[in-house]
């Protein structure tokens, strides 16, 4: 297998110099993934974290990492490594059989603040059945701030939800039927609906599965500039490596524990194959080169 | 004057059916989407159980009915949130146990089966001033309860943990409306029966998610599609000497028929439509599918 990833071949230090494999070297607590000294706040961090379903085999077994505001965070790994329900910690829809999960420092399980937080998932248990909303309602939606007994009455339309469309490029869908649309409008109307409230973490669950090559570019830059422009924090779950390494500051490769936790360009094929569990080619392609 | 209002049975069934319609639909649309229509036949059985144990105790059956509903809908929802069961399955064992109470209890005494009867098939042409007062209670409550928490009652319908995310209490949402689903099903029972009672709830709301593009369409067409199948079942149920549970429920298929129809009709103008602007070589200008209504639009 080969994977085709982005990073500055020439600038960076050697592959795995500083990165680190197992969940015994995780990021050390005053040093982001670069091993750098940052005094950036931790948003959501998960220490000695297990979890199982059902009392069955570990589906997250000794998990500790954090991602610090203003990372790009993408979180690797293959089919039922446990990427998703590291995130359903982190939303405090599971809560942790060993370990803690904070969001913002609150345990994940009891906070609140939802407001700080926007999630983009894979799929929407409502859609497929006519759900009858337009795009513009599903991203009002992200507007909500609690009990609203006139909300009924409430008309659409305003700036933020206006503002968030066009982010999303989506601005024409706005009075489309959310169902009428394809696979990546809709994924674009759920970005929408996430950045609606201007979160500062963004959640993202394989947003791009089903989508095609080029819409997953687009959208892959979408999400870089929320975090680049924006300055939102992103935890992006995928299994695209090649597509995630453009803009991902930091990630963390999962398979039920931390194989691999470090700065993109530190990935190496070795890693790779511990985490697949076959070898893995890496193809580096130098991106300043690529823009000459 | 017509005749049909020239009879106070036929005035009461008309208020409340009406009721009735404005308040199964409501609570079928956050149902139906969120695939528990099930759920209306399960709590349909349970108020079979308070009505035969009211019959027994000399109680007022509805309000016996109404207890076990409610109770059953909370019990029901905490199987099915906690995990220990899943939604399906929790509601099979709802439906079976309770109709098995039901059944031994009738087996036990004797002496209402007639009365029975009407709780099986629908009994709204003998509706008493005490429904009426009951039924308009119901709607109050699931009025307000419905306009007062939209914004949550949405977010669960479209997705449970993307309104967590968004700070919606989804469990008390959840909650609210499978005891209110309760209710409403005891309500509906008197009008339509046991038997039908979720066809009331499940099948206008069918037909206006056919034709429905926003929310809020969707609910008040879902009301008015439950308002013409009750005026025009007991309408007909009176002329033609039939039973009105009967009649009401095949005109709520008789309209998911018409709103299919219409859906279809207007699927087959678009498409005549962009067909005309292909043959132009106007391809630019043709518009997507745009087969709903439009009264959501600003």
């Amino acid at each position: 297998m080969t994977i085709e990833t982005t990073g500055s071949t020439e600038q960076d230090p050697s592959p795995g110099e500083d990165a680190q494999v197992g969940q015994s070297a995780l990021w050390p607590a005053d040093s982001d993934a670069n091993g750098a000294f940052s005094d950036r706040p931790a948003v959501c961090e998960f220490t000695d974290t297990w979890y199982s379903y059902g009392g069955g085999e570990p589906a997250v077994e000794d998990v500790s990492f954090r991602v610090r505001k203003g990372d790009f965070a993408a979180i690797l790994g293959p089919n039922g490594s446990g990427k998703t329900t590291l995130l359903r910690l982190a939303l405090g829809l599971l809560k942790p059989a060993r370990g803690s999960v904070e969001l913002f420092g609150e345990a994940s399980s009891r906070f609140r603040d939802w407001s700080r937080v926007g999630y983009v998932p894979q799929r929407v248990e409502g859609l497929g059945i006519r759900f009858p909303a337009t795009v513009e309602e599903i991203v009002e939606q992200g507007r909500y701030r609690g009990f609203d007994p006139l909300a009924i009455f409430r008309r659409h339309g305003q700036k933020e939800v206006l503002d968030a469309l066009e982010v999303a490029g989506i601005s024409h869908l706005r009075s489309r039927p959310i169902e009428s649309l394809s696979v990546g409008q809709r994924q674009r109307a759920l970005i929408a609906r996430a950045i609606v409230g201007r979160p500062e973490l963004l959640f993202l669950d394989e947003p791009v599965s089903g989508v095609d090559a080029v819409g997953r570019d687009r959208f892959h830059e979408l999400i870089s500039s929320l975090n680049r422009e924006h300055g939102m924090t992103v935890f992006l779950i995928s299994h695209d490596i090649g597509a995630v390494m453009q803009g991902a500051t930091v990630c963390a490769c999962i398979n039920r524990t931390v194989v691999f936790h470090g700065a993109p360009h530190h990935l190496t094929g070795e890693h790779l194959s511990e985490l697949y569990g076959f070898p893995v080619d890496v193809l580096l392609h130098d991106a300043l080169h690529e823009h000459r | 004057m017509p005749e049909i209002f020239q009879f106070d049975f036929m005035i009461r069934a008309l208020i409340g059916g009406s009721m009735v319609a404005i308040l199964a639909p409501s609570f079928g649309l956050f149902i139906v989407l969120r695939r528990l229509s099930l759920i209306a036949d399960t709590l349909s059985h349970v108020a079979l159980m308070g009505v035969a144990i009211g019959f027994v105790t000399s109680t007022y059956p509805t309000f016996v009915a109404l207890l076990a509903t409610t109770s059953s809908a909370a019990g029901i929802e905490q199987l099915r949130s906690r995990g220990r069961l899943p939604g399906d399955a929790a509601l099979a064992v709802f439906l079976y146990s309770s109709l098995a109470i039901a059944v031994i209890v009738i087996s036990k005494s004797s002496g209402f089966n007639a009365d029975l009867f009407g709780y099986l098939f629908g009994t709204v042409l003998s509706i008493n001033d005490r429904d009426l007062w009951l039924i308009g209670i119901l709607l109050v409550v699931v009025v307000l309860f419905v306009a007062s928490f939209y914004a949550e009652l949405t977010q669960s319908a479209f997705d449970q943990d993307l309104a967590h995310v968004s700070g919606v209490r989804v469990t008390a949402t959840n909650l609210a409306l499978a005891v209110l689903t309760g209710a409403t099903v005891t309500a509906s029972m008197r009008v339509v029966g046991v038997l039908m009672v979720g066809a009331l709830i499940v099948i206008p709301v069918l037909a206006a998610l056919r034709l429905a593009r926003g929310f809020r369409t969707a609910l008040l067409l879902a009301i008015g599609f439950g308002l013409l199948s009750v005026w025009i079942g007991l309408a007909v149920a009176f002329y033609a000497d039939l039973a009105a549970g009967g009649a009401i429920v095949l005109t709520t298929v008789v309209m998911l028929a018409l709103a299919e129809a219409i859906g279809r009709l207007q699927e087959y103008v678009v498409s005549r439509r962009i067909r005309g602007s292909t043959d132009r070589s106007d391809l630019e200008t043709a518009r997507p599918p745009d087969v709903a209504l439009d009264a959501d639009k600003d």
